[in-house]
């Protein structure tokens, strides 16, 4: 639609005032390590402003509560560490409000990793992570920025004062566990990872909890050629709250980056992945099981991918499943985009919808752009109801139709639960799931 | 054991009656046969014996041991004892045979009030009825009907009546799309759960089943009701002169 002049104009000032004044409201960082990245962080937001629903990208969701300079109020769901991962080996470290809290916290040493607090390192003169973090930080979210502005994430670089500087060598001798612990109501809460794997380098990053009444997550990672990285995490138990995620990676040849998101319910929830397949024989794996019930609190879930394959012979996969219920919304926005060098790329996207009633809706964007002329590229997008036929022949067999639908739900999720290789965490993915079906079936 | 008491449907859609008066009793221990041409109204009668959707009771009744079967949901029917084995057994993507059948066995124990059945005896059985039924263990851990050949569906079929037991089985067409080993093979099974407390409604349009699986009676239907009544001879002779010649005798 065209546009005069003055309303762009219009529309520009307005944009300008409104990052103006989330910023006045924000207490910005001043000085040390990372004073530069988070300068130029600054002057990238700037430049962008925040997004408006006449965004491309945000026509779908209405980015007003991220926005707002300040998060509505929530009741902190029991601070307590929830259940799951329980049974898992790891290394927990536990976040309250989006502070990193020691106290609670297993000791920042393991073999072959180095782990440091991002507050600390940025406020000391000197420090060990200086060497690689402070060239490090932001330069993937910079990356990220083109061709689609993230203005959240340059938000979180510029602005998010806690999270973890994690280095990896060798193979990570246990997962490391983010808990996020929710206690003040109305906790507005910036997280800011900066992982890095060596070559050859493996390390497994598991995160869950409600952390905030609103939260900004960014995590960047690095994936040198050879390494993997696994990454599973929860979002749920804390349905009035807001949340973006951006997840930025760039892998290395022969590298394998996988990641895995289990959401349950939620007012407000984007993940935003944004991967680069730098290096040849590049893997990435992208997931997401989301189940919404829109009974008590509204759900809108929205995963917004953009994967670029700029090297040869890599592959990538994207599974985003969603189980949708009393009004809620749910949008996938994924992206391939492969560059001309990146011959004999393997692209595939799913994004799959179960609607359990007509109340609920989900609103898919695929996209590729492909510029080599080799590539094998395949995506889906699907949106409909529980299968009657298979329900049907399911309580032929004695199956209760509650049972039936339980069983059907979770094999519709199966996929994307089949992209976590390590059995265990799948087990405990699976038995979450099980635990919500029962509750909101 | 079964008794079908001038039963009237009609499709819940377009209001068109399929079924116009059936009037049946299955004894248990025996076999019975339902003929008749395409559009008789066969499928319909088994699809509203187990309680499928789509299909309106106008009038009549139908009791399995004296409980009425249609005020029951499908899975009351089942744990009741009632089994279908489907012309089209339904695939499920992403639902393990195995975790399927141990699903529906323990579903219909709890319906009972029994104890379910622990995994290593559960597997045992499962095993056993299996190799009978010349079902391997790679279709066992394989998605339900998944990539299943047709005769590979109706063996499944088969073994998961084997491993509910039921008290009244309803085979429809059960010989579609089968060559004649296949056809053998889940005679056989059928033959191995005949029983004195067991019956059958086996409905096929064809005499060849009949061959492998012998009735005790065999009925004719057409236009929704059932229009003659006899032993296995009648099967023969819709073998010999076609349901014409049957349909124009009745008329």
């Amino acid at each position: 639609m065209a546009q005069s002049r003055a309303q762009a104009d219009r529309f520009a000032a307005h944009r300008a005032e409104a990052t103006a004044a989330r910023l006045a409201a924000l207490d910005l960082p001043q000085g040390g390590a990372f004073a530069a990245a988070r300068g130029a962080a600054l002057d990238r937001l700037r430049a962008m402003g925040l997004p408006h629903r006449r965004d491309e990208y945000w026509r779908y969701t209405d980015p007003a509560d991220l926005n707002a300079a300040g998060p509505a109020a929530v009741e902190p769901w029991p601070a307590v560490d929830v259940p799951i991962f329980g049974s898992i080996d790891r290394l927990r470290l536990v976040f309250v409000d989006g502070v990193f809290d020691a106290a609670q916290s297993d000791p920042l040493d393991m073999a072959g990793i180095e782990i440091a607090r991002l507050a600390e390192v940025a406020a000391a003169d000197i420090h060990p992570a200086h060497g690689w973090a402070a060239p490090a930080f932001g330069r993937l979210e910079a990356a990220g920025q083109v061709p689609v502005a993230r203005p959240f994430a340059a938000l979180n670089t510029a602005v998010a004062q806690d999270g973890l500087l994690i280095r990896v060598t060798g193979k990570a001798a246990k997962p490391v566990s983010l808990v996020y612990i929710h206690r003040d109501g109305q906790a507005d809460a910036m997280l800011h990872h900066l992982i890095r794997l060596e070559e050859g380098a493996e390390l497994t990053v598991l995160e869950n909890g409600p952390a905030a009444a609103r939260l900004n997550t960014v995590m960047e990672v690095e994936v040198a050629d050879g390494a993997r990285f696994h990454h599973i995490r929860t979002q749920g138990r804390d349905p009035d709250r807001r949340m973006n995620t951006h997840v930025f990676a760039r892998v290395g040849a022969g590298a394998l980056f996988k990641s895995f998101t289990l959401t349950a319910n939620g007012r407000l929830t984007r993940n935003e992945y944004v991967v680069e397949l730098a290096g040849a024989g590049g893997s990435a794996h992208l997931a997401g099981a989301t189940v919404l019930d829109g009974a008590t609190v509204p759900g809108h879930h929205d995963d917004t991918v953009f994967i670029t394959h700029a090297a040869p012979g890599c592959e990538s996969r994207q599974v985003f499943k969603k189980v949708l219920k009393n009004g809620a919304v749910g949008v996938f926005q994924g992206k391939i985009l492969v560059k001309q060098v990146a011959q004999k790329t393997d692209g595939y996207q799913i994004s799959q919808s179960l609607l359990l009633d007509e109340d609920s809706q989900f609103l898919s964007k695929p996209e590729l752009e492909i510029y080599a002329d080799d590539v094998k590229c395949s995506h889906g997008s699907t949106s409909g109801a529980i299968d009657e036929t298979a329900l049907f022949y399911l309580r032929s067999r004695g199956v209760p139709l509650a049972e039936a639908q339980v069983l059907l739900t979770l094999s519709f999720l199966g996929d994307a639960i089949a992209e976590i290789e390590d059995e265990e965490l799948a087990g405990e993915i699976t038995r979450r799931l099980e635990a919500w079906l029962a509750r909101h079936g | 054991m079964l008794e079908i008491q001038n039963l009237h449907v009609k499709l819940e859609e377009d209001d068109k009656v399929i079924l116009k008066g059936v009037d049946l009793t299955v004894e248990a221990g025996k076999v019975h046969a339902i003929m008749g041409p395409n559009g008789s109204g066969k499928s319909t009668l088994s699809y509203v014996l187990s309680g499928r959707d789509g299909y309106e009771v106008t009038e009549g009744s139908a009791t399995l041991d004296g409980a009425e079967l249609l005020e029951m949901e499908p899975e009351e029917r089942a744990a009741a004892g009632l089994f279908l084995a489907f012309q089209y057994p339904v695939e499920i993507p992403g639902v393990g045979n195995m975790t399927f059948l141990r699903t529906a066995v323990n579903a219909q124990r709890k319906a009972r009030g029994e104890e379910e059945i622990g995994s290593a005896e559960f597997l045992k059985l499962v095993r056993e009825k299996a190799r009978t039924l010349n079902i391997d263990a790679e279709m066992l851990k394989r998605p339900v009907n998944v990539g299943f050949s047709g005769g590979e569906k109706k063996r499944n079929e088969i073994l998961q009546m084997a491993m509910l037991e039921p008290t009244m089985c309803i085979l429809d067409e059960t010989d579609s799309g089968l060559d004649v080993d296949a056809m053998r093979l889940v005679a056989d099974g059928v033959n191995a759960l005949r029983s004195p407390d067991r019956g059958f409604l086996v409905i096929t349009h064809y005499q060849r089943l009949l061959d492998h699986i012998k009735p005790d009676v065999v009925h004719i239907m057409a236009d929704g009701r059932i229009v003659k009544t006899g032993g296995p001879e009648l099967a023969l002779e819709v073998e010999k002169n076609g349901y014409a010649g049957i349909l124009s005798e009745v008329a």
